[in-house]
């Protein structure tokens, strides 16, 4: 049992979860995530490790309610306990001094990038981030992003916060400003966000890296269903991505294995609200 | 109380029937097919048995379970001796009364089954496993030794790593498994379906492993949450029995469509999370109406027996040789068949054809003949040239088998590997690394249960040994 000690609200259904797992503290780098259920009977969630701290024994995970599982775990209270949460899993993100990098993050791909956008400015990294959302509310991690990055920039389709439209169109501006544009960028969200960034930086021959984010089972390698195309090849995302070169993922392959379950998600969504 | 026998007596009675649910109602239900002997028909078959003092059966199991002394102390009736002496060669009899392979070992080498049906040993086994289940209190409590204060770590909850651990508590040593997923047992319980073995059945030996000291500490990777170095560090020997869970992908066009599983996964969310078993159950399956499953081992007849069970009106094994070939269990194809499972044999797929919204359509498969045979002695299948055909399916589950998963052994260089990724042990399961012992299908690549205890009862051995040979740690800091 993994005692929960602190959970926020800190955006429309999104939590930030302190959880006590000592082994998992010490072990984890940037870019690996766990497997959570919070309790017996629940799926085996992909969340992941946020932060951590060694010392105290905690990671911390941001966690979007948006179906039954991720409802179960951003429900705990502190004090009460995730029955199971194992990890850490996946590879770190690769980190190196690029110079300049650019993250992109898109709803809560932004909590997966916020531990890879730390590690890469911590490394010595210049790192501009930007967040993009539907609309204001749905912009996370902002100021906590701004501790350490060059600059933040945020833009929602509304124009509720920050500049009206996509992450692509401010992506492009830095890249074809001379003194802002990025050795590499970090981009991590809905499947057809990650795949615009890519085509943008295609064109520019940027390197660019991705976190994918298939349905996983056990996220040991062990069931196959995660099983993404990276260059004609079949890889499996828990074990040899999360992270992967966006230039040669099958973004369209992973988009139709994401919705095998829409309808029994649907009735779990249904039910469990 | 049944007399002695002669053997003329012995060889009239003719070999028992295990009891089933009926064909119809079992290929729609989750609940164990093979209802268990009644103490009476169990006495009737242990009295078949000839005792021979040449003991071929002894010869066939793997473990070396005493076959003529536990069947002879049933056919006198007593089956606590029985089960005394049973529990003493294996730790996990009701699970290998179920699913060893016997036709191939104990019971291929029997004596009766030369001029007629061999004595049905693992029906036995099964039957007094399950009357030590609930009779714990009648059972000799194994002599304990006193507390080694060395303490041993064990990779895997699997049948290698449980077997392993009970032989080891037992002699004073302190042990911990780490396991990787939230629960217990390896392949018994998310590969083997409840249908076949209960899960009741290893959540009762799991219990028992703790109540004499064993700890189990779910959801840790080595590897990841500790190292093997760490392991090594901390303990005083270390058992690798971390399986051989990597699926082997089809490599055909088609393999990523919707609807396309591999075997591993399908098993693991019906046996483990429990999908389609429970109407409150989280986790989602989907529930073809016509099933195809490619391989014909004993995960490919779970698989198409579960697509039964989950509501498909066709299951289809799809096989590349001919039936007599299938490595699976000869009890799994006949319960199998009784259940209305079709068997598409002479079948190789070449390609998934998916639908306009990338569903599974159909399995577009080369027709294949039997050629001669191969260095197995199985005739080897070819393709027969130009003949494919189209097999209308929804579901398509991959079940062509499994290699060594090297989430562990790649962060452990030191310890040498085989071509294949399985780790290299000597016959007393030691490896490249000293204190680190390894067996199971890590060793050997998918075998068989009882393959992967004898493994954990001889390196267990081993161990001992190592460990008398080394000083107490109590000493060592003290
Ligand atoms: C490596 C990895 C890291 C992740 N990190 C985070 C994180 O830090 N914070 C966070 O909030 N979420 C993260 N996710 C996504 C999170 O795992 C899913 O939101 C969650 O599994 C949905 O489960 P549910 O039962 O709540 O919703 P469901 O009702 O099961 O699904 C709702 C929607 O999510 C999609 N979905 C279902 N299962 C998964 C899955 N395993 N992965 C991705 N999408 C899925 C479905 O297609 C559906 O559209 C991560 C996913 C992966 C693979
Ligand atoms: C569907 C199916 C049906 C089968 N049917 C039969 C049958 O009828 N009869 C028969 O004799 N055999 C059968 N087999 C084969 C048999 O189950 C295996 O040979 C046997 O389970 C191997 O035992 P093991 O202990 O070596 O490994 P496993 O049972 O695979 O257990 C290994 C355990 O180690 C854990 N693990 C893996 N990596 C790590 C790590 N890095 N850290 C911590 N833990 C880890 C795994 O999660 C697992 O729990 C079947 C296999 C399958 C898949
Ligand atoms: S353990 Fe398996 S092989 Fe050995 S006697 Fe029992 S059923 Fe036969
Ligand atoms: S070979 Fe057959 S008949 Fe002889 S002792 Fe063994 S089980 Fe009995
Ligand atoms: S989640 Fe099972 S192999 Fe990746």
């Amino acid at each position: 049992m993994f005692t929960v000690l602190r959970n926020e609200l800190i955006a429309p259904r999104l939590h930030r979860i302190l959880v006590l797992a000592p082994r998992i503290a010490t072990a984890r780098q940037a870019g690996q995530f766990v497997m959570v259920r919070a309790s017996e009977g629940e799926e085996r969630i992909p969340l992941t490790i946020g932060d951590a701290d060694s010392a105290q024994g905690t990671i911390t995970l941001f966690v979007q309610a948006i179906g039954a599982g991720t409802q179960k775990i951003v429900s705990l209270q502190p004090g009460s306990s995730l029955q199971d949460v194992a990890g850490p899993l996946g590879m770190p993100t690769e980190i190196e001094t690029w110079g300049r990098v650019v993250c992109v993050g898109g709803g809560v791909g932004t909590a997966v990038l916020y531990p890879m956008a730390k590690a890469l400015a911590a490394a010595g990294n210049s790192v501009t981030t930007i967040i993009g959302g539907r609309t204001k509310s749905l912009i996370i991690l902002a100021d906590e992003l701004a501790e350490f990055c060059q600059a933040v920039r945020i833009t929602t389709d509304d124009g509720s916060a920050g500049t009206k439209g996509f992450v692509t169109s401010e992506l492009k501006s830095l890249i074809e400003a001379p003194d802002s544009r990025p050795s590499t960028v970090f981009a991590v969200g809905p499947v057809p966000m990650m795949r615009a960034v890519t085509e943008l930086t295609r064109s520019y021959a940027i390197p660019t890296v991705v976190s994918l984010n298939p349905i996983m089972i056990d996220g040991t390698g062990m069931c196959g269903g995660c099983r993404v195309q990276i260059g004609g090849e079949a890889k499996f995302a828990c074990v040899d991505g999360p992270e992967f070169d966006g230039h040669l993922v099958d973004f369209e392959g992973l988009a139709k294995r994401l919705r095998m379950y829409e309808k029994h998600e649907e009735a779990c969504r249904l039910s469990g609200n | 109380m049944p007399t002695t026998l002669s053997s003329k007596q012995r060889l009239s009675i003719q070999r028992i029937q295990m009891p089933t649910q009926d064909a119809q109602p079992r290929s729609r239900n989750f609940k164990e097919v093979n209802l268990g002997l009644s103490q009476a028909a169990a006495i009737a078959e242990a009295q078949r048995c000839l005792l021979c003092r040449g003991r071929n059966c002894v010869a066939g199991c793997p473990v070396g379970v005493s076959i003529p002394e536990f069947i002879g102390a049933l056919a006198e009736g007593d089956i606590p001796a029985a089960a005394d002496i049973l529990q003493q060669d294996n730790a996990l009899p009701a699970v290998c009364g179920r699913v060893c392979p016997q036709e191939t070992q104990c019971e291929a080498k029997c004596l009766r089954g030369i001029k007629g049906e061999p004595v049905a040993i693992g029906y036995l086994e099964r039957f007094v496993a399950d009357w030590s289940l609930t009779h714990s209190a009648d059972l000799t409590s194994p002599v304990l030794r006193p507390a080694s204060g060395k303490r041993v770590a064990v990779v895997g909850c699997g049948p290698s790593g449980l077997t392993l651990a009970g032989e080891l508590v037992g002699k004073g040593h302190e042990i911990t498994i780490f396991e990787a997923l939230h629960d217990t047992g390896g392949v018994l319980r998310y590969g083997i379906p409840e249908f076949r073995l209960p899960k009741e059945i290893i959540d009762v030996e799991v219990e028992r492993l703790v109540a004499r000291g064993v700890k189990i500490e779910c959801n840790v990777i080595i590897g990841k949450t500790l190292t093997l170095a760490e392991l090594q560090q901390e303990f005083d020997a270390v058992y690798l029995g971390n399986g051989a869970g990597l699926p082997v992908l089809l490599d055909i066009p088609g393999e990523n469509l919707s609807g396309v599983y591999a075997a591993n996964e399908y098993l693991t969310r019906v046996n483990l999370m429990g999908a389609g078993q429970r109407a409150d159950c989280a986790t989602p399956i989907i529930q073809g109406k016509r099933v195809a499953v490619i391989g014909g081992g004993n995960t490919a007849m779970d698989c198409v027996r579960i697509a039964r069970r989950l509501g498909a009106d066709s299951a289809m094994i799809v096989y590349r040789r001919e039936e007599d070939q299938m490595p699976a269990r000869v009890e799994e194809i006949h319960h199998a068949q009784e259940e209305g499972v079709e068997f598409v044999m002479l079948a190789a797929p070449l390609e998934v054809v998916g639908d306009e919204n990338d569903w599974v359509a159909a399995l577009r498969c080369q027709k294949m003949v039997l050629g001669e045979a191969d260095e197995s002695g199985r005739r080897r299948p070819v393709a027969l040239a130009g003949e494919t055909f189209l097999l209308e399916t929804d579901v398509v589950i991959n079940a062509l088998g499994t290699r060594a998963n090297p989430l562990l052994t790649a962060t452990a260089p030191e310890l040498k590997l085989n071509q294949w990724g399985n780790i290299l042990a000597n016959e007393d399961g030691s490896t490249t690394l000293p204190g680190v012992f390894a067996g199971g299908d890590i060793v050997r690549g998918g075998a068989t249960v009882i393959l992967a205890m004898g493994d954990g009862k001889r390196a267990a051995a081993s161990i001992d040994a190592y460990l008398q040979g080394l000083p107490s740690r109590l000493q060592k800091t003290g």
